[in-house]
């Protein structure tokens, strides 16, 4: 079911997408689909473009290129007009308003509308973080980094939408805390599809079902999870690592030159 | 509060261009046979132009409705010298603005200093022109160094409100008149007894109009000599990303402070010619408002180009005189009240002209003109009348009117 | 000691003159990181609306001060919003271009003012209350300062409760945080910012009116004048920040008062040199959270 590119099972199609930050492209000639169940992943090295991509779709940055959402075109819209159109956001540094409280983070992020809030997501909400219903009181600022990341994670998941972006919620955790949000997503991608910046094989394993893989601001590779996950060799070849994760000393400029050849297109 | 803070890069990039009137840009990334065989024009053009200035007292030209007589006249001569002399305080402000991206309003302070420096200076001491204005000179750097240390220390609007202060501070002390030595709002006049007789009077002004001009080149001199050396190239890239400079083991600040001293000292020493040209200082020149009218001068003409500053405070200079005729006119005294109020203020009509600029006219005149070159070229290979498809050098005027 | 008493009320009072000038750039420098040079002018434009709107009832009466005061403050909030709209919102986060758009309002405006009403400050008739002095803790107090004060603290306590109790108040302070993050939660967040335009625009508005009682005269410049200090007082408070805007005015105002009274008329003086010593041990201000 996820494997037909057709309009109306991809809730989220990217093509051809550039994008600049201070005048300078960062992403280039991006294209991918995201199907209307799951999860799909995007893996690269540091810096090559992941963050800047999932900000690109949502134009927080000057970009170029078709950005559909259930098959309509919203590139040329602002930001909260996309985002209202259902789709909820978790970046990359959480991004609370440290000086709210938590219970305010949550109200702020509550949408009226076809995509908006409903008392059954609230529910959901405080069933999976039991720990932001105590500590609704306290300033968001004060929270540990895992309790930001639920916070984060919260905004996102109180509405109704239509697809969730989130940008590497595990970075800085604690393995158990990891464990805790992969949790969370997991649940989460049983009612929403889910386009997940990760870099931490193991939660995509757990979560993903297809992969996009991106280097130096390209897509290179996309395809199954498992496919890419099962040889150690094209782990190494597009992400620079082993398979258990740590990275080597250096990236070879040889592999990544492969790794364009195969990419291209998609 | 970093990039957003900085204008963007001018327009006016450095197209290697043949012939006089072609702006003048940083080509320094052109081949070096290039850049020389597109500067020598270009120094010619330069030169030719100075002398037709220089010989302007000597030949009985007119433009009528802009100039107020024939060029050998006094009052012809005067205007014009205000127009070099406020086109070399433009250009000391582009050393800041368009060089090294800060946005100063305190700028006149340094003006005032010179103005009034050299008037004290001559009015209380013995000390000849020359020596005095040396004296003079030292200590607007001394100012601008102990000003420019303190305001450094923030970036962006933060600056711009530290050296408004500064200079609010500067033109408080100039109209409390103390110990008698600024004449408070009165202004003072200028004594000539150190000053050469060639100096005085007003048979002479076409000698402080040559002096007004000298000033002008110099000054256009060391800002050229400035952009172009090492500090020069360090300050481009701070007004781009002080960031990066700073992680490439530059030093932003010291940067930052070396071009603040050198244009301010610059404005102090066209404030010592002003004082000569207009025979007396005015409280009017250490305000805030005037140094806004520097920046809208210098915005006007193009942020980041040298003969855009100079365009720029030529053209306010010119307008504001005419304008202030306009308003005393005939023609303005019959309109009904609607009319007759608005038209009858020179400075809401400049300062509505420049809001306009500002949102319409990116880049200012500099950036029209230098649009306007793009456009004449591409469509030079294409043939007469062909519509060239918008390219990179007509970005700034689709930006410039987002939905 | 009573004169002690006497700088210290007549500072307070100024310097509530000085927040509610401040208050608004401060808000609109947090939120939009724009430094509005046009704020003098809503002041401006405020007094005079405000005590033509007086004049109408009577500006000797209370009456026609309480109308003059609503007035100022609605003529202060409908220019800042249509300056924000027209002027401001297409020039969308370009801030220079902003700040150069508010800074060639100021000079127009300004001189559409001199033209309209003349160059010169025109004296205001006052209720006789405001005329005389009120004896407090032995030292004779003009009653100017007390209804700055009470003005002042009233805004303060309104702009707070609007902050913190409806849902626009959310928006502005985690906008003043993080504006990008507060669009991608799906909130537009230009109606914030004319929002917050008006809301500086009513506080100077009525901070315009107040100063015409309290300096017994109107004229197109004293915008500019008190706008200076309020710069320097959103400055020494902390950009963006509202209770370092509100502690920064008195502070500002009552070093004044005593500078000027032992030192020689040296008010002004100490004020910058108070911006130079923050600035060099606290470049953020009293109380700014990130670096300006
Ligand atoms: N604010 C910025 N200013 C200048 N360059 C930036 C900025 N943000 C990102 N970049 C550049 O854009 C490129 C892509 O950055 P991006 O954050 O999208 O990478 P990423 O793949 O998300 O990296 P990471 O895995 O470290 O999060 C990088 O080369 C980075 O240096
Ligand atoms: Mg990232």
């Amino acid at each position: 079911m996820s494997t037909a590119p057709t309009m109306n099972t991809n809730v989220l199609e990217v093509r051809g997408l550039s994008a600049r930050i201070a005048g300078q492209e960062v992403v280039h000639d991006v294209g991918f689909e995201v199907p209307a169940s799951g999860v799909t992943a995007v893996l690269g090295r540091n810096g090559v473009g992941k963050t800047s991509t999932l900000r690109a779709i949502l134009g927080l940055i000057e970009r170029t290129g078709e950005v559909l959402l259930d098959g309509r075109r919203v590139d040329g819209e602002r930001t909260e007009r996309i985002v209202r159109r259902g789709v909820g956001y978790v970046p990359e540094d959480r991004d609370v308003f440290a000086g709210l409280t938590v219970a305010e983070n949550l109200r702020l992020a509550e949408r009226t509308g076809p995509h908006g809030t409903t008392p059954e997501r609230r529910r959901l909400v405080d069933g999976l973080f039991p720990d932001l219903v105590r500590r609704a009181q306290q300033r968001a600022g004060t929270l540990s980094g895992g309790q930001q990341q639920m916070v984060s994670l919260a905004r996102a998941l109180l509405n109704d939408n239509r697809l969730l972006l989130v940008d590497e919620p595990t970075k800085g955790l604690a393995p158990r805390i990891v464990d805790d949000v992969a949790g969370a997503l997991a649940a989460a991608a049983r009612t929403v599809p889910i386009l997940l910046v990760e870099q931490n094989l193991k939660v995509i394993e757990r979560l993903a079902e297809r992969v996009v893989v991106i280097d130096a601001g390209r897509v290179v590779h996309t395809g199954p999870a498992p496919e890419l996950l099962g040889d150690p060799d094209l782990i190494q070849r597009l992400l620079g690592v082993h398979a258990d994760g740590v990275e080597p000393p250096g990236a070879d400029p040889a592999t990544t030159a492969v790794g364009h050849q195969k990419g291209g297109a998609r | 509060m970093n990039a957003p803070d900085h204008l963007p890069a001018t327009p006016v990039t450095g197209t290697a261009s043949p012939g006089a009137g072609a702006p003048p840009g940083r080509g320094e990334d052109a081949g070096q046979v290039s850049a020389v065989r597109a500067a020598l024009p270009r120094a010619v053009g330069g030169g030719l132009a100075v002398i037709v200035l220089g010989c302007l007292p000597l030949l009985a030209l007119t433009i009528p409705g802009v100039l107020p007589g024939y060029t050998y006249e006094p009052g012809t001569l005067q205007l014009l010298g205000l127009c070099w002399l406020t086109a070399a305080l433009a250009l000391t402000y582009h050393l800041l603005l368009g060089v090294v991206g800060l946005l100063s309003f305190g700028h006149a302070l340094y003006f005032a200093a010179g103005v009034y420096g050299l008037a004290v200076v001559l009015e209380r001491t013995d000390i000849p022109l020359l020596p005095a204005a040396a004296v003079v000179l030292a200590g607007g750097v001394l100012l601008a160094g102990v000003i420019g240390a303190i305001s450094l220390r923030v970036t962006g609007i933060s600056f711009a409100m530290v050296t408004l202060a500064f200079a609010q501070a500067g033109n408080v002390l100039v109209r409390r008149d103390p110990a008698d030595l600024t004449g408070g709002e009165e202004g003072i006049a200028l004594a000539t007894g150190g000053v050469p007789d060639a100096f005085v009077g007003v048979v002479n002004t076409r000698n402080l109009y040559w002096v007004a001009l000298a000033v002008l080149v110099v000054t256009y001199l060391v800002a050229l000599w400035i952009e172009r050396s090492r500090a020069g190239h360090m300050a481009a890239a701070v007004r781009e990303n002080e960031t990066r400079v700073r992680i490439i083991g530059g030093r932003p600040y010291v940067v930052k402070l070396v071009v603040f001293v050198l244009a301010a000292t610059l404005a102090t020493m066209v404030g010592t010619a002003y004082l000569l040209l207009q025979s007396g200082a005015s409280p009017a020149v250490s305000t805030a408002d005037f140094t806004l009218t520097i920046l809208v001068m210098v915005v006007l003409g193009g942020v980041g180009s040298r003969w855009g500053a100079v365009v720029g405070a030529v053209l306010y200079t010119v307008l504001d005189q005419r304008l202030g005729e306009f308003a005393g006119s005939e023609a303005v005294a019959g309109l009904p009240a609607v009319l007759r109020v608005p038209l009858s203020e020179p400075m809401f009509l400049l300062g509505t002209c420049f809001i306009l600029v500002v949102m319409f006219l990116p880049g200012g005149i500099a950036g029209a003109a230098s649009r306007a070159v793009d456009r004449v070229r591409r469509r030079g290979p294409r043939g007469p009348g062909g519509q060239g498809s918008a390219g990179p050098g007509e970005r700034p005027v689709a930006e410039a009117v987002p939905s | 000691m009573s004169t002690l008493i006497l700088l210290l009320v007549t500072g307070v009072g100024l310097g509530g003159l000085y927040f509610l000038v401040a208050s608004g750039l401060s808000l609109i420098y947090g939120l939009m990181g724009i430094l509005n040079f046009a704020h003098g002018s809503f002041l401006t434009l405020g007094a005079f609306a405000g005590l033509a709107a007086a004049s109408a009832v009577g500006q000797d009466t209370w009456g026609g001060l309480a109308l003059g005061l609503v007035v100022g403050a609605v003529t202060g909030a409908a220019a800042a919003a249509v300056t924000e709209l027209g002027l401001i919102r297409p020039l969308y986060e370009r801030h220079i271009e902003q700040v150069l758009v508010t800074v060639g309002l100021a000079l127009a405006s300004v001189a559409l003012f001199e033209g309209i009403w003349g160059p010169n400050p025109r004296t205001v008739r006052r209720t006789e209350w405001l005329t005389r002095t009120t004896e407090f803790l032995g030292a004779r107090i003009p009653n100017t300062a007390f209804l700055n004060i009470l003005a002042a603290a009233l805004v303060l306590g309104v702009i707070v409760a609007f902050l913190k109790y409806t849902r626009y108040g959310l928006i502005i302070r985690a906008g003043v945080e993080n504006r990008a993050m507060v669009t991608a939660l799906g909130i537009d967040v230009r109606t914030a910012f004319t929002l917050v335009f008006a809301v500086g625009g009513a506080a100077a508005g009525l901070g315009g009116v107040l100063a015409t009682q309290s300096l017994n005269y109107v004229s197109p410049h004293m915008g500019a004048s008190l706008l200076i200090f309020a710069f320097i007082v959103t400055v020494i408070g902390g950009m963006g920040s509202l209770p370092g805007a509100a502690v920064a005015s008195v502070v500002v105002a009552v070093l004044q008062q005593l500078a000027n009274y032992f030192l020689a008329n040296t008010g002004d003086f100490i004020v910058v040199l108070l911006l130079a010593l923050v600035l060099l041990v606290r470049p953020s201000g009293l109380m700014g959270r990130r670096a300006a």
